[in-house]
């Protein structure tokens, strides 16, 4: 069985006829071919996944493509606005905040989230923000430097 | 210009920071299918059935394989790359890991069956309708359990569950007169817990035959890709090597997991020229906690003497070293020369002497993780000197300092000789903990340890002063000790006509920053600009061969290897210039990207002496044409990372909570290309050790069930469990690779674990409790706080 779906994707919409079982997920990644968002474990807990449905981070294996029907979602792909990085991308790559790159695009989507409704967080509150994506690589000290930098660079412009 | 030793921005961000990495499973290919496994959910059972038949039916299933169709087709299992002897000289037991297996399954997690299909949920669902009989066997878990009369046996042929047993350093005899002898004695009784490696990018693996050409094409998520090629062909597959090419694209994370072959690597290949269409295989988590390599896994009683001066008289080891049901790629060196080998620690330990049993038991293979039998090694040398410390009522600083072997430069003196048969190379440990201390404040730390106490905080501070053994490794040597495989590195340096420089090196760069750091080393020997080198990995048709990334060995090895092929370059452009500024080749100097005549302002560019290495009209005779140029490097030695890190923790007496205050970690890595770069590798490991001290463990029950196979029940360090890292260094080179460089992937996670767990001994002083096994829980501190 095939159900419709419509949902709008780094601006651009879509509809597709998806399995009802698919998730979100797996519909940027196996449907629309946007891999940037990746997939870590089976239990919601790494955070790879992480989209910013309607503005609101979300970890997109928990949702079902359908459920997002009618919403807005941005993938990292949509960060960049005309061939300029956003801060957050800016910031992990200035303060060296990634290794492999697996778990990058789960930390910015969520420090988006983040510095969307605190535009200067201390430390400490952006651990706390980030205390749902792992990252096994960079031990999250140059993470928090990351998203520092882009606070300031966004509190500056 | 100089690039080495500056903190260059990495090249390779921009495609992971905008999404456009291409991982494995991102990678789509024409008409390609999807596998799934079937595992056994018992750690040990006879397997009485398979029926696929009903599977067989279901949509989209194209094609089922079990054990008995891989047993029947002639299959090899997957190899073990290293071979260790039995101490009577017997070789080890080694008993076959088939891709699929058909009788018995000997852990949870054991692959019997194999679905492919026209898509990925399909697979998943056909696999759920496989049903297999199993009888049920009793399974044993831990190693040294495993040895005991009337243990389940993992191998019939493998009696007491031995795969080998293993002695190394001074006469035993020696060594217990020593130990007997001494004025004091610290004895531990620990188990060096299981964890896993647990890379955020799950494995994956795409098998690709073609059928117009008889090539195959294996993507896959390795550390390692022509050691896996070269496995796959000549031991498991017996098909022919050149016809098949191994690429390993972008790879989120190993930590050691990676490096090994595995077996659905040579399944989805091979069974992909049986249906004639691609093979997409994908780990599930569950599915990479019971098949990727675990670590660790000790059960150890280390004993060490001590004379009335607190000099260290000797040291005694009796290991027990889990391997888990199958010997993993390199399992046995593991815990005999990576781990036996560095018991000598930074200490002058006059008599040392390890007698160990590599065991096999119903549990996932366990192979080498983030540092490899060094944090083994560490943790254990490292635990005895705290303890040593508070048992004998001295400062654990000082204990060290007195302890330590003199500084040693490796040039003008020698290198030192351990006990233990390793000469390291280079090295001042006296300085690493000097540093750190100064750091941390050592003596302002102390008044204000004591006044916490009294005001009832529970303050504590743990040493760790480590050395490992990288730089992995001069082939002879570890040919001699059982290795199947060479541990040198090669690479090709390629300037192009227009003076653009391709390097193809066999190292793997999945998270460490080859193509920024081996860059800096490229664009600064031939002096001119980053953006004109690119560095190639992880694909066997375009790098000649390699032996990968692991043991922290990238640099050292494969950076030796481009210095190699860099100076062929800059020898034969120095015969061309010689030719074009009518001079001999002697008197040319090339300095900031040209040659010039000494003493003159003649000079030519390296930019032309490329384009006239590929237009060669006006060219010297009896040179050839082309700049191009493949180097192997075979390291005369292993490289001594060594360092100092220091914890301070406070533990809560309500919750038993163990809160990390500060973490200091001094690391002499040797020379540095990219500060940057080697702190952020020894902020990962740091967070890594820690993980193994305060969280991480596997939960086995006594059937073989892991019981926290997922990340909502394995803890890992998350981003508020963790501080900021105070990290600064020493340099002392080393004096035996042209860089001079030791390597820096693995030092933080063999540094911070003892420093935590002593950190937390030495809070819980007042509970006068010297040992709690690792991971600390704040259940397993609240239970020593309230006398349980």
């Amino acid at each position: 069985m095939q159900v419709e779906v419509s949902l709008t994707v780094n601006g651009k919409l879509y509809k597709q006829n998806v399995e009802p079982r698919m998730l979100l997920v797996q519909f940027l990644r196996d449907e629309l071919r946007l891999t940037g968002t990746h997939i870590g474990c089976d239990t919601s807990s790494c955070g790879a996944c992480t989209v910013l449905l309607d503005g609101k981070a979300l970890k997109s294996c928990t949702m079902l493509a359908v459920q997002a029907n009618g919403k807005s979602v941005k993938t990292i792909e949509g960060m960049a606005e005309n061939g300029a990085l956003h801060p957050l991308q800016e910031g992990f790559h200035q303060e060296h905040g990634l290794q492999c790159g697996f778990c990058t695009p789960g930390m910015i989507m969520t420090a988006a989230d983040l510095l969307s409704h605190n535009p200067s967080p201390n430390e400490h509150e952006i651990r706390e923000a980030l205390e749902g994506n792992f990252c096994r690589c960079t031990g999250y000290h140059n993470i928090v430097k990351s998203v520092q930098y882009a606070a300031n660079k966004m509190q500056a412009s | 210009m100089t690039l080495i030793g500056t903190s260059v921005k990495r090249v390779e961000d921009k495609r992971f920071i905008t999404g456009k990495g291409r991982y494995t499973d991102d990678i789509v290919l024409p008409q390609m299918t999807f596998a799934y496994f079937v595992r056994s959910p018992y750690a040990h059972a006879n397997i009485k059935s398979v029926d696929i038949s009903s599977a067989s039916e279901m949509d989209g299933v194209v094609k089922i394989y079990t054990g008995k169709d891989i047993a029947e087709s002639g299959i090899n299992g997957v190899p073990c790359g290293w071979q260790v002897d039995f101490k009577n000289g017997d070789t080890m037991k080694e008993p076959p890991h088939p891709l699929l297996v058909a009788d018995k399954v000997r852990h949870a997690g054991d692959a019997v069956a194999v679905v492919i299909a026209e898509t990925y949920a399909q697979a998943k669902d056909a696999a759920e309708s496989v049903m297999v009989d199993y009888e049920v066997l009793p399974a044993v878990v831990n190693a040294k359990a495993a040895t005991q009369e009337g243990a389940p046996l993992v191998h019939e042929d493998a009696p007491n569950n031995l795969c080998f047993d293993w002695e190394l350093g001074n006469p035993k005899a020696e060594v217990d007169a020593a130990i007997e002898g001494s004025h004091h004695v610290t004895t531990l009784d620990f188990i060096n817990q299981r964890v896993i490696p647990n890379a955020i990018e799950p494995r994956s693996a795409i098998g690709h035959f073609e059928g117009h050409n008889d090539r195959y094409t294996l993507y896959t998520t390795s550390q390692n890709p022509h050691l896996t090629r070269l496995l796959m062909c000549a031991f498991v597959l017996g098909i022919p090597e050149h016809k098949v090419r191994v690429v390993s694209p972008d790879v989120g994370g190993g930590f050691g997991s990676k490096i090994f072959h595995y077996i659905e690597e040579a399944l989805v290949t091979w069974a992909s020229k049986q249906i004639g269409r691609p093979i997409k295989w994908t780990a599930e988590r569950s599915e990479s906690f019971v098949t990727d390599a675990h670590g660790r896994d000790h059960v150890t009683k280390a004993e060490m003497g001590f004379d009335k001066d607190g000099k260290i008289t000797a040291l005694r080891v009796k290991t027990y070293a889990n391997l888990g049901a199958y010997l993993s790629t390199f399992a046995p060196a593991v815990p005999t020369w990576l781990h036996g080998t560095l018991l000598q620690g930074l200490y002058t330990t006059p008599l040392i002497h390890i007698d160990l049993e590599a065991v096999f038991t119903h549990t996932t293979a366990v192979d080498a993780y983030r540092g490899a039998g060094r944090p083994e090694a560490t943790y254990l040398l490292e635990r005895l000197l705290d303890t040593a410390a508070l048992e004998m009522g001295t400062d654990p600083a000082e204990l060290r300092l007195k302890n330590f072997i003199q500084p040693f430069d490796g040039v003008t003196q020698e290198g030192y000789q351990t006990q233990v048969a390793l000469q390291y190379d280079s090295g001042n440990y006296h300085e690493v903990l000097h540093k750190a201390l100064k750091m941390v404040g050592y003596e302002d730390f102390r008044a204000e340890q004591k006044a916490a106490r009294e005001n009832g905080k529970l303050l504590g501070i743990g040493f760790s002063t480590y050395i490992e053994a990288c730089g992995i490794a001069p082939s002879a040597v570890v040919g001699s000790l059982g290795a199947r495989a060479g541990l040198y590195e090669s690479a090709q340096v390629r300037v192009q006509p227009t003076g653009k420089v391709s390097v193809f090196t066999g190292a793997h760069s999945h998270g460490q920053g080859h193509e920024t750091t081996f860059a800096q080393v490229v664009a600064d020997k031939f002096g001119i600009p980053l953006e004109d080198v690119e560095i190639v990995h992880g694909d066997s048709e375009s790098v000649a061969f390699g032996m990968g990334t692991y043991g922290s060995r990238s640099l050292a090895v494969g950076g030796s290897a481009i210095v190699k092929s860099i100076e062929k370059v800059l020898e034969k452009g120095a015969k061309i210039a010689a030719h074009k500024l009518e001079c001999s080749a002697e008197d040319l100097e090339y300095a900031g990207g040209k040659w010039t005549v000494k003493g003159t302002d003649k000079s030519i560019s390296f930019g032309d002496i490329s384009l006239t290495a590929y237009v060669p009209h006006d060219y010297p005779t009896g040179v050839e044409p082309g700049l191009d140029f493949s180097s192997f490097y075979d390291p005369t030695n292993f490289t001594y990372p060594f360092g100092a890190h220091i914890a301070i923790v406070e533990v809560d007496k309500d919750t038993g909570k163990v809160t990390l205050k500060r973490f200091i970690a001094v690391d002499d890595v040797g020379n540095v290309i990219n500060p940057m770069i080697v702190d952020g590798q020894i902020h990962g490991g740091v967070a890594q050790g820690i993980g193994q001290a305060l969280f991480e463990g596997t939960i086995y029950d006594e059937s073989g069930q892991l019981l926290n196979a997922s990340y909502m029940d394995y803890v890992m360090p998350r981003a508020d469990d963790l501080p900021n890292f105070e990290v600064d260094r020493t340099v002392t080179p080393c004096p035996h690779n042209p860089l001079g460089v030791k390597g820096a992937g693995e030092a933080g996670c063999i540094g911070a674990t003892p420093a935590v767990v002593n950190a937390v001994m030495d809070a819980l002083t007042p509970y006068g409790i010297h040992d709690i096994e690792m991971p600390v829980t704040s259940q397993k501190v609240w239970n020593v706080i309230n006398g349980n």
